[in-house]
């Protein structure tokens, strides 16, 4: 317990804390923290009427959810399509989880080599079918960003739906079938239905994560072009290194350390709710029972 | 309440056959159980029926159309499963109206039929629970109303009470028993249980690897086994089997084993001299040996009584006879002590006689 606790200390509680304490002070990159002066919520407000803030965190906020609603809705969608003994589907599943495995900094090379102006495959594509090129990374920066994201991601929704597909019980289904659902019904009233634990604390685990995003729009348009893709993160670290403002970027950090915590909580409640439940409802029947 | 019949019903699983060709009539209204230990194809039967199987090869009709390509939808017939399959996130109101919901059946009509169907199984007070939130004989109950407020003209049951406890399930069978009065309906029920095939059924079907062994009426089966299987799984305690050796004197036919030379009737002595048996097994029902010290030789057996099992006023004794075990059914009362040998006389009516080979019965 003792040994654990000290790690915990060194290890999370003080850069927290110094990230926190740091959050109030006006600070250089060249000075010490003791040679800082306080400066109270400075930073929290300045950072309120911020446009290049408030920019980026819509950006992030839009990123985040629109990933993660096309995610959900591919991944369950292939996972609903999948859910059945065909030959070879056991590769097929395989093949679908690897962009998961590849390094994030690869997917970005990867896709920026794809979305090249001239020699991408994407516009040589367009032009062999006599149709204009997009501008992928340049107009459509966010666009294809999220893109990129939804290719890396959906397998994960995609495995965790199928996992949650094949552990439904399969008399229910089989008696939804003799009630008289048909395959969409079947989806719609059971299938969806049953999963929806799984599904949200999937949903909950991805948003978190694509909240804080980095190395693939780092490597893939570096936040540009102008801030149409400079998520949170970026901004944090472009704040620190090129304005040299530590406190504002640990402000900002914080800001996005509590956004991620609601979601953590409510990820968290929503279990212990659920488990409280299921508590509840095995007192019931014993007492019923007994 | 169509007319079921199967005909030459195969179901393979890759290259393995486990169902070799049922035939089966099932009239209309007709209390059909079909019954056997576990493995022997009784559920993938059922299963067949009701469409949640494919079919291998042959031919399921319902009043003379083939069904077998059909979905379990269009086969109009409802079903209780083993482990119940309610919809764990729908109440019991929603659980039991599911199929009328999705036949768009006008909402007055539905509320009607499942406060109709949950009165008469005493569900009335619960249609607001969740299945998680009820005990495993209500969960039964949701189950039976759930196929109940289909009104489909065939009802298919799959070992419905077998997750229930010994008292529970005893009545439920009871309960079954009186909805099937109420209920006048094609009904299809599977079970490994034998004492539930026996009182509940019309038609018993015994299967046994995948065949259909014999069928017929419970007390048909219980009198006239056509083999050893039949005889031996239907009844409890089950038919004692001896190894006997048949002797023909004095145009008469006794069946001596060890220790022991019965007379055998004449219409079953008639059919052993047909057949020329010689070896064969003799079987003989617990419930057929009686008490009585003064039987005559050829109509009795000796025993040595190991175990009494007192079950109330009935006891069931474990005795030897020779190698071979025999249990045997009396009244309590009856003195009896352990390690004593005593004499059972035996009903000549109630000897059957097995082709030790074939396990027919002769």
């Amino acid at each position: 317990m003792a040994p654990a606790a000290i790690i915990m200390l060194i290890a999370l509680f003080y850069p927290l804390v110094y990230m926190v304490y740091g959050s109030f002070r006006d600070w250089d990159p060249s000075q010490r923290l003791s040679e800082t002066d306080f400066v109270g919520l400075a930073n929290y407000v300045k950072l309120l009427s911020d446009e290049a803030f408030i920019e980026s965190l819509t950006v992030t906020l839009t990123f985040a959810f629109v990933v993660v609603f096309f995610e959900m809705l591919i991944g369950v969608g292939l996972a609903l399509l999948l859910d059945r003994n065909l030959r070879g589907m056991s590769l097929l599943r395989t093949l679908f989880i690897l962009p998961m495995m590849i390094a994030p900094v690869v997917v970005g090379l990867m896709w920026r080599f794809m979305y090249h102006q001239t020699d991408g495959i994407f516009n040589r594509w367009l032009t062999d079918l006599g149709l204009d090129r997009v501008d992928w990374l340049g107009q459509h920066a966010l666009t294809s960003v999220i893109i990129a994201d939804i290719w890396q991601w959906t397998p994960f929704i995609f495995i965790l739906s199928l996992a949650a597909l094949q552990s439904l019980p399969r008399s229910a289904l089989e008696a939804a079938r003799i009630d008289g659902a048909t395959g969409w019904q079947q989806i719609i009233h059971i299938k969806l239905p049953l999963m929806a634990p799984v599904l949200i604390v999937t949903m909950l685990l991805r948003l978190i994560d694509a909240f804080k995003v980095l190395e693939v729009i780092l490597v893939m348009t570096e936040g540009g072009p102008g801030l149409s893709t400079e998520i949170l993160a970026l901004r944090i670290a472009r704040t620190a290194q090129e304005f040299r403002e530590l406190g504002e970027a640990a402000a900002m950090s914080n800001y996005l350390l509590l956004l991620l915590m609601v979601l953590t909580l409510a990820m968290f409640g929503f279990t212990r709710w659920q488990e409280a439940r299921a508590q509840k409802l095995k007192m019931l029947q014993r007492e019923e029972e007994g | 309440m169509p007319r079921i019949q199967l005909e030459n019903l195969t179901k393979k699983y890759g290259n393995v056959e486990v169902l070799h060709g049922i035939e089966l009539d099932m009239e209309d209204a007709e209390f059909t159980v079909l019954v056997g230990p576990s493995g022997c194809g009784k559920s993938t039967t059922l299963r067949m029926l009701a469409g949640l199987e494919s079919v291998s090869s042959g031919e399921i009709y319902m009043d003379g159309k083939p069904v077998s390509h059909l979905e379990p939808k269009e086969r109009d017939l409802a079903m209780v499963f083993q482990d119940y399959a309610l919809y764990p996130h729908m109440n019991v109101a929603r659980n039991m109206s599911f199929a009328l919901r999705l036949a768009k059946r006008p909402q007055k009509e539905i509320d009607a039929k499942v406060l109709e169907v949950a009165t008469m199984l005493g569900l009335e007070d619960y249609l607001a629970r969740k299945p998680a939130e009820l005990s495993g004989g209500q969960r039964q109950r949701v189950a039976m109303g759930r196929a109940l407020t289909r009104d489909s003209g065939t009802f298919l049951f799959d070992e419905p009470l077998s997750n229930l406890d010994a008292k529970l399930r005893g009545q439920m069978r009871a309960e079954l028993a009186v909805m099937r009065q109420r209920v006048r309906k094609n009904m299809v029920y599977v079970t490994h249980d034998q004492i539930e095939a026996m009182t509940l059924a019309d038609r018993i079907v015994v299967m046994h690897s995948g065949e259909i062994q014999q069928q017929g009426t419970p007390e048909h089966l219980f009198k006239h086994p056509v083999n050893k299987f039949v005889a031996g799984f239907l009844g409890s305690p089950p038919m004692n089997f001896l190894d006997v050796e048949l002797h023909y004197r004095d145009n008469q036919v006794f069946a001596n084993g060890k220790g022991f030379s019965l007379r055998i009737d004449a219409d079953l002595a008639a059919r052993a001299v047909k057949q020329s048996q010689r070896h064969c097994t003799l079987g003989i029902r617990p419930s057929d040996l009686d008490f009585d010290a003064n039987a005559g030789n050829n109509a009795a057996l000796d025993l040595k009584v190991s175990v009494s099992e007192y079950i109330g006023s009935q006891s069931v004794l474990i005795c030897e006879c020779g190698e071979a075990t025999v249990t045997v059914e009396v009244k309590s009362e009856t003195p009896i002590a352990l390690g004593e040998v005593l004499r059972f006389a035996v009903r000549s009516d109630a000897i059957h006689l097995f082709d030790s080979e074939t396990s027919t019965a002769i």
